[in-house]
């Protein structure tokens, strides 16, 4: 199975409270460390696992095709993913300013075109933006079946995927035919949330995703990584949102720290009176 | 006509509440108004949104839309859509929400403004305000584009009320209108429904409950036996950490946070949660926030409101008892 795997740089997730405005009253987020998107890391990860034996993990028995749309300093993204393990990386230069979800979406889809993969895995969302939208933009534009929100995903001969979708409360489950375009949730990367053909189902992954080894990270650099400009993949690069000023959420003060159960009970009675 | 289409979103065949956040949204821009119900049982479910002010209630009842799934509803909405001249479509920012709206927006060449929390109208140019950063920032879209896709965060909008008739008349004043699904997308043949698994539980859901009590990774084994006596006496619904989530302590969809639900109750109760951003993202529009954890340096004591310095394992049953004394 030849899989896309859709990737975005954002700044560190685990430290966006961090983030402030500029004089001009955008967000600005200098400072934090820039990172994969972490659902993106899942989307690799789960790419790996569809097309790999779980108990013999060097030999690769598919292809894995990474794709960002970002500035020259994604690769070093990139090249962190091809040491995890994807075979080949693809950057489509752009910066944030020129984008919008639908402008990606078009995109992709000229890159999937051109690579034919059976499959395009993406986060659900990417956490910066949060908008959840480019995996149903770009099913809509192939004209391909689409899977959000999936938990769980079942390969049955690589010919077609049963996917647990996480709908509030709920697990939807549908079968889709390949080619087809799946969003994952963090809940992807659990020791047997992926089944493959090639993997024994008693195989049980480590949960969470994998690391690369030293070995293979210096094995990365002769990997492929090409490069292509956005006017290749988008003839017209008007985007249907724009951005403007943004603001910052009135902070939650902190509030009181009360001395026990009691005095707890008491303020909730009749200081905040939800109870 | 110019005016907001709003999208119903139906469970066995009963209007689910998030639709009525969606007409919130609707009335809240002014501008008039159609529903859009579509499902199998659909016409029937129309009678239920007749009160609310809308010009009119469209009803797409059909044995093909009996399971959701995006490439079978979309194109139905994009039509009646597009028939009807409406210039935003809107739906709740729901998982259905969230599947159905972008894949409706690229039918229609339209922009999409995904979860918003606030609508502007100035100048005769409407702007949209959501939630980014794991809401540390809200940041302003405009669409430019002629039609406007929009999702509608439910708990920012408020859930519209049905219009009492003159005289006190039963039903609503908006007529009902039936009208025919669309062709199927191709793509619609390579997905099927295969089934819904639905997590059994006799608390109220996360999203409309008004109190919640959360737990977190240290309550381990012991999460239902610590927690679901404080929810019993405060008539909460039950939510967790994704750590607690991931550990197996708690069911995943309980989890509250970023990839879990987004919720904003009267009270929030956060049982041994440290309170990293990505839960914080989830709950921290709540009215009134109470941690109980033993780590006074936790971050969640810099959002709570009433914050308590104790073993989880002691303060919460002390807390039941507590209640129950003060009645």
């Amino acid at each position: 199975m030849k899989i896309l795997v859709a990737v975005k740089r954002v700044a560190d997730p685990d430290n966006l409270n961090k983030i402030k405005l500029s004089a001009q009253g955008k967000i600005d987020a200098t400072g934090l460390e820039p990172k994969a998107s972490p659902y993106d890391d899942y989307a690799l990860e789960t790419a790996l696992r569809l097309t790999e034996n779980g108990a013999n993990t060097k030999a690769r028995l598919g292809e894995v095709v990474v794709v960002t749309f970002g500035p020259k300093e994604s690769e070093q993204m990139l090249r962190a993913m091809l040491g995890t393990g994807a075979d080949r990386a693809i950057r489509v230069d752009a910066t944030d300013d020129a984008l919008d979800g639908d402008l990606v979406a078009r995109g992709l889809k000229t890159v999937v075109e051109k690579e034919k993969p059976d499959l395009v895995l993406l986060g659900y969302q990417q956490a910066e933006n949060e908008s959840n939208e480019v995996a149903q933009l770009l099913a809509e534009y192939l004209g391909w079946p689409q899977a959000t929100f999936a938990g769980s995903i079942r390969s049955e001969d690589d010919k077609a995927l049963v996917v647990g979708r996480e709908v509030e409360g709920a697990t939807a489950q549908v079968r889709v035919t390949l080619p087809a375009v799946v969003s994952v949730l963090d809940k992807i990367v659990h020791p047997k949330s992926v089944q493959s053909k090639h993997t024994a189902p008693t195989h049980t992954y480590a949960d969470g995703v994998r690391f690369a080894a030293l070995m293979a990270i210096m094995a990365a650099k002769k990997k492929p990584l090409a490069e292509m400009k956005l006017a290749d993949v988008a003839a017209d690069a008007t985007l249907k949102v724009k951005y403007g000023a943004a603001e910052l959420p009135p902070k939650r003060a902190a509030g009181v720290k009360v001395k026990d159960v009691k005095e707890l009970v008491t303020k909730l009675k009749t200081e905040a009176k939800v109870i | 006509m110019a005016g907001t289409l709003v999208v119903a979103e139906l469970s066995e065949g009963k209007v689910k509440k998030p639709t009525h956040h969606a007409i919130g949204f609707a009335k809240q821009v002014g501008t008039p108004f159609a529903i859009l119900v579509l499902g199998a049982g659909a016409a029937s479910a129309a009678k239920e949104l007749t009160g609310f002010g809308a010009q009119k209630v469209i009803a797409v009842d059909d044995a093909g839309l009996a399971h959701y799934t995006a490439e079978r509803f979309a194109p139905t909405v994009a039509k009646v859509a597009k028939d009807g001249g409406w210039d935003t479509v809107a739906m709740a920012s729901s998982a259905f929400g969230k599947d159905l709206a972008p894949r409706v927006a690229a039918k229609l060449g339209a922009g999409y403004a995904p979860d918003v929390d606030r609508v502007k109208a100035e100048g005769g140019k409407r702007t949209y305000r959501r939630p980014q950063y794991a809401g540390n920032a809200l940041g302003w879209l405009e669409i430019t584009t002629p039609v406007h896709v929009v999702s509608v965060r439910q708990t920012e909008f408020a859930a519209a009320m049905p219009e009492p008739l003159a005289g006190g008349a039963a039903g609503g004043a908006s007529p009902v209108e039936n009208a025919p699904k669309a062709a199927d997308d191709a793509a619609a043949a390579r997905v099927e429904f295969l089934k819904l698994e639905v997590g059994k539980s006799e608390r109220p859901d996360l999203g409309e409950a008004r109190v919640v009590v959360s737990g977190g990774r240290s309550l381990k084994e012991q999460f239902k036996q610590v927690l679901e006596p404080l929810a019993d006496t405060l008539g909460a619904a039950v939510g967790a950490s994704r750590a607690a989530c991931d550990a197996g302590y708690a069911a995943p969809e309980l989890q509250v946070g970023q990839t879990g639900r987004t919720v904003a109750p009267q009270l929030y109760v956060a049982v041994g949660i440290s309170g990293a951003i990505q839960h914080i993202a989830g709950m921290k529009g709540s009215k009134y926030i109470v941690a109980i954890n033993k780590d006074p340096d936790a971050p969640i004591f810099q959002i709570a409101d009433y914050g308590l310095v104790a073993d989880l394992f002691v303060a919460v049953p002390e807390l039941v008892k507590e209640l129950k004394a003060q009645g």
